[in-house]
Formats: structure tokens, C-alpha cells, sequence
């Protein structure tokens, strides 16, 4: 356990030295606030958490997961209750209950005729409505408060290695998978007549969102993660026409405005997830508007010049 | 990738199947042989069941009860060994999907690459074995289309889009090709191509099994014809199955089958008029 420690410790004091050297070639007045170990931490985390949920964005975004992804991360409430009730990690309770949820959902849309978007709704309020019960009655509502809006700032070295190590099982599934999960997000009956194992991608990519929640939960908590699950991919969606430009974009906002909002909610001292997720909100509306062939400027612009031809 | 001599077996034997969607049985008792080489229609109304004999055959929909073999083996090896082509309807598809043309019929290969040495499939797929770029080269030219490889499959047109999707199966050098409506809403110029390219696959030995509304193309290509309505309603060459008369009991069967399923006049049947 020791060696795990030492391990850990220099890992991330290594990541965070890295990151330092690309934030200290910044003028003073940014860098300035990433001089407390606190905010160092809170970066990294939140560039990891920035990463790792613009990466699964583009896969909610393309698969129409938004709402799947807004129930896992309302159904990680009760998991995170219940292991602080028992002294368990909290990831783990969250882990266990976003699964189930999950499975829940697809089982009550199997079996019942239950659509699939009231299945989820059913679900996840359910479980929500749990978890609130429980942390009401057993802990403060500050508690309550930085599960659902995050509290980066006060990300411990626990919860910072989490984060490390959800991103790298992530990302290297993604890329180990790439190919597979690719297919299954465009036409799950090819991927099935190739003989891919469609149920397993299917449970598999619901585990990586369940994860990235999982990992999230302390940056910009259960209610915004949602948002970093769909901003990111959208507005790479809106810029490109090709996948894997659009994972290298939707990466790119996602780190950007974990960091930007990051920093603005130190400079204003508003709430950081909040902060975080407009901003992520902002580059969306960028591209909605300068987007070379889906934005509302362009496209107003061609249809003058094309009337002007004619 | 060699194409063998013509199979003793039956390309893909269909033994007592039945499927349903949601207690609704879609498809009852159905026992098929597809000819191995042979072109294969399959024909039937709207909610006949063929697509769904489609979804059993490509893995997407498991059987209530019944076996489907391909070469005398159960289909799954056969699926994971990449010798089932699959060709969706265009509807199937989500045209708003960042992929280009090449990447599309690239997913073809995508069965073939998992036997592709480890390093390699740590890659991205231009890295892989020249052969998959090859196959993705030649089937992209074999339905005229391989100045549009760069394109985003969104800005293509109807036509053009079915052809896509019929270099994607066919990039994947499968001994048994499977289209849902390939000649559905296509213009006359593709039509007539894509009839071509299946007609070469036939002669190179392939086995071809279409779903089809088409009557004009089947009667002049195809070698064998089944008439689907829930059950089976008749297998043989195209001329006997195809008569109008053949097609008027098909239409009939469809009208009393509804009409004892929900106690109503469907609102839209099949007419060998629009064949």
C-alpha cells in the first residue's frame, strides 16, 4: 500500500508540474491563481474530467444518450448516500446504483410497453428522490450541496486519483475499442451482422458514462455533468464532418472550458461547476453562430449572396 | 479472398423460426433453403416480416424458436468470420453521422480487421493491411463512386446513398450478401447499376438475398423467389411466383391475416399492381 501511495503521490505531482510549466507561460494574471496546491489539484482535475467527458459527449450526442445520461447521473445520488452510510468509497456505491439504473431502464423498456424516454424518467427520479431521502436524513445539506453542484475546489488527492484513473480506463477503452464502438454508434445491425457483440458494446459504453459521471461528481456534480455530456460533442457536431476531428474538438472544449470556468469562478468567486458549464455554453453558442457550414451567420450570408446571383 | 466452388449445402437453411416483436408474432413456422450462388427475392406486403426475417438472419433479433444455419453451421460463426454482408434500408441510417464515404464503406472491413495482427488494430484504419483499403477501393468503383470518397455521407443524394451502402457490403468480400429493399426509392441510373453489381456478385459465385418490392427487376434477374406473409407462402423461380395470380392470393392472404389479427380492414395492402 505504501509503494501504491509514493506512486500515486508522484504521479500526480509529476501531472501537476506539467500542467504548471503550460500555465506558468501565461501572463502573471492568470497564472497567478494556480499558485495554491488547492487550485493545482482542481485543475488537473479538471482538465482530466474536461477530457474524458468531451470525449463520451460525442458518443451521447451521435447515439441521442442525452437523457440516458441525465438519468445515470441523477441515479449516482443514492449510491454515493449509501456508501457514506456504510464507509464505503463513494464511487463505489455510485458506480453500483448508475449501473443498476441503467439495467433497470433497458429491462422495463424490454419487457413493458413503457417507452424508452419515460422508462428513464421513472427511473432516475426514483432513484434520486432515494438519495435525497437518505443524505436528509443522515447528512448536512452542505453535503447534499457539492454532490449535486461540485466542489472542486475541495477535491482531495482520493478523489483527484479516481479521476486519473476513470480517464485512463476510459480513454484507453475508447481507443482500444474505437472501431467497434464507431459501428455500434452508427448502424448497430452491421456491427451485429459482422458478428460484434452488440449487447457487450451496448453495456459497455453505458459503464464508460457511468464512469465519467462517476468521475465528474466532484468538478461539476450530478446536475451539470449532464451538461458537459452534451455541450462538448454538440458544438464539435455543429464544426466538422468527420469523427475523429469531432473527438479531437469536443476534447478540446471540454478541457478548455473546465479550465476557463475554472479560473473565472476564482476570479469572481462564483460556483465553479456553474461556471464550467457556461462556458462550455458559450462555445456552443460560437459555433452555432460562426460555424462555416451549420452556423446561423453563414448560412444567412449565403442565402443573400445567393439571392443576390440570382 | 477466393471464391469457392458452389456449396452442396444450402447458403443459409431457415428450420422452424419463429420471431415476434412484443407478444406480436411477426413470423411463424418458417422453414427456407437459399440456394447457394443463387439470387434470392424475397417478396411480400408491408409488415410481412420480411425485414424482421432480416434482423433474425443478421443477429439483431433473437428467435422465439427455430435454427438458421449458413454452409450447414449455425450463422454465427459465419457472422463473426465475416461472410455475412448486411445492406440497410436507407432509412435505418443516421445520414447526420461525421463519417465520409470511405470511412462508411471502411466499416465493412471492420469484421475483417479484428483477425489483423494486434499492433496494427492499435491503429487508425489507414495503417491497416493494404487489402482493407483495396477492398474499399474496388467496391467504391464498382458502384461509381469513387470520386465522392472524400465526401460526408450527408451531402450525397438518394441514389447515391444506396450505392454507399451496397459498397459497404460489398467491401466486405462476404459469400453471402443480405439487402433490405436495395432498389427502394433509388433513380433509374442507380437502379439499373446496382442490378449490374449484383448480377456480376451472383456470377462470381455469391449467394444474394434481397427483400424487394420491385416486381419488373425480380421477374428479370432473379433465380428463385419466396412469397412471405407471416408465413410462408410459396418458393419458387420467378415466373411461377410472380404471376398475378401468385401475387393477388399474396395480397388476399394479407387482407384476411389482418383482418383476423385486429378485427379491422388494413389501411393499406399489398397490390401486385404495384409491382
Amino acid at each position: 500500500m505504501l509503494i501504491i501511495e509514493a506512486f500515486s503521490d508522484a504521479l500526480v505531482s509529476g501531472l501537476i508540474a506539467a500542467l504548471m510549466a503550460v500555465v506558468n507561460l501565461l501572463p502573471d494574471s492568470v497564472s497567478d491563481a494556480f499558485q495554491y496546491a488547492f487550485m493545482q489539484r482542481a485543475l488537473l482535475t479538471s482538465v482530466l474530467v474536461g477530457a474524458i467527458c468531451g470525449m463520451l459527449s460525442c458518443y451521447v450526442v451521435l447515439k441521442r444518450w442525452s437523457l440516458l445520461g441525465d438519468a445515470i447521473s441523477h441515479a449516482v445520488l443514492p449510491g454515493v448516500a449509501i456508501a457514506y452510510l456504510l464507509g464505503w468509497p463513494f464511487f463505489v456505491g455510485a458506480f453500483i446504483t448508475g449501473a443498476l439504473t441503467s439495467v433497470g431502464i433497458g429491462a422495463i423498456e424490454r419487457n413493458t410497453r413503457i417507452k424508452a424516454d419515460a422508462a428513464m424518467g421513472l427511473m432516475f427520479t426514483a432513484s434520486f428522490a432515494l438519495g435525497v431521502v437518505i443524505i436528509s436524513k443522515l447528512a448536512s445539506s452542505t453535503h447534499l450541496m457539492h454532490i449535486l453542484f461540485g466542489n472542486v475546489l475541495g477535491v482531495k488527492h482520493s478523489a483527484l486519483m479516481l479521476t486519473f484513473v476513470a480517464s485512463v480506463i476510459a480513454i484507453l477503452t475508447v481507443w482500444l475499442a474505437y472501431r467497434p464502438l464507431l459501428l455500434y454508434a452508427f448502424d448497430p445491425q452491421q456491427a451485429q451482422a459482422l458478428g460484434f457483440n452488440t449487447q457487450i458494446i451496448h453495456y459497455g459504453l453505458i459503464l464508460l458514462l457511468t464512469l465519467t459521471i462517476v468521475a465528474s461528481l466532484e468538478t461539476v456534480g450530478i446536475i451539470l455533468v449532464v451538461a458537459m455530456l452534451i455541450t462538448p460533442g454538440a458544438t464539435a457536431h455543429l464544426l466538422t464532418d468527420r469523427f475523429k476531428i469531432m473527438l479531437s474538438i469536443s476534447v478540446s472544449i471540454g478541457v478548455c472550458s473546465a479550465v476557463i470556468g475554472l479560473w473565472l469562478s476564482v476570479v469572481f468567486n462564483v460556483a465553479s461547476g456553474g461556471a464550467i458549464v457556461l462556458v462550455a455554453f458559450g462555445f456552443f453558442i460560437m459555433a452555432l453562430l460562426f460555424s462555416p457550414k451549420q452556423g446561423v451567420l453563414m448560412r444567412s450570408l449565403r442565402h443573400r449572396t445567393g439571392h443576390r446571383r440570382i | 479472398m477466393k471464391n469457392e466452388m458452389p456449396h452442396p449445402v444450402a447458403a443459409i437453411e431457415v428450420q422452424g423460426l419463429y420471431a415476434a416483436y412484443q407478444r406480436q408474432t411477426v413470423l411463424e413456422n418458417i422453414n427456407l433453403v437459399f440456394p447457394t450462388g443463387k439470387w434470392t427475392a424475397i417478396v411480400g406486403p408491408n409488415g410481412a416480416g420480411k425485414s424482421t426475417l432480416f434482423h433474425v438472419l443478421t443477429g439483431s433479433m433473437k428467435a422465439l424458436e427455430g435454427r438458421v444455419n449458413a454452409f450447414g453451421e449455425p450463422i454465427g460463426k459465419h457472422r463473426r468470420a465475416g461472410q455475412i454482408a448486411y445492406m440497410a434500408q436507407r432509412e435505418a441510417i443516421e445520414w447526420d453521422f461525421p463519417v465520409s464515404v470511405w470511412d462508411t464503406v471502411m466499416g465493412g472491413r471492420y469484421g475483417h480487421m479484428r483477425k489483423d495482427a494486434l499492433w496494427r488494430r492499435l491503429l487508425p484504419s489507414r495503417w491497416h493491411h493494404v487489402r482493407h483499403a483495396e477492398a474499399v477501393h474496388d467496391a467504391l468503383v464498382a458502384v461509381d463512386m469513387r470520386e465522392h470518397a472524400a465526401r460526408p455521407i450527408g451531402a450525397l443524394s438518394g441514389g447515391q446513398k444506396k450505392r454507399v451502402l451496397l459498397a459497404r457490403a460489398l467491401a466486405q468480400q462476404a459469400s453471402i450478401l443480405l439487402l433490405d429493399e436495395p432498389l427502394a426509392g433509388v433513380d433509374p441510373p442507380s437502379e439499373k447499376l446496382i442490378l449490374a453489381v449484383l448480377r456480376r456478385e451472383r456470377e462470381a459465385g455469391k449467394t444474394v438475398i434481397m427483400v424487394t418490392h420491385d416486381m419488373p427487376g425480380a421477374r428479370l434477374y432473379v433465380d428463385h423467389v419466396v412469397l412471405i406473409n407471416r408465413f410462408i407462402r410459396g418458393t419458387g423461380t420467378p415466373e411461377e411466383m410472380l404471376s398475378e395470380a401468385k401475387l393477388a392470393e399474396l395480397a388476399v392472404s394479407s387482407i384476411e391475416q389482418t383482418a383476423t389479427d385486429r378485427q379491422t380492414v388494413p389501411a393499406a395492402s399489398y397490390s401486385p399492381a404495384q409491382g
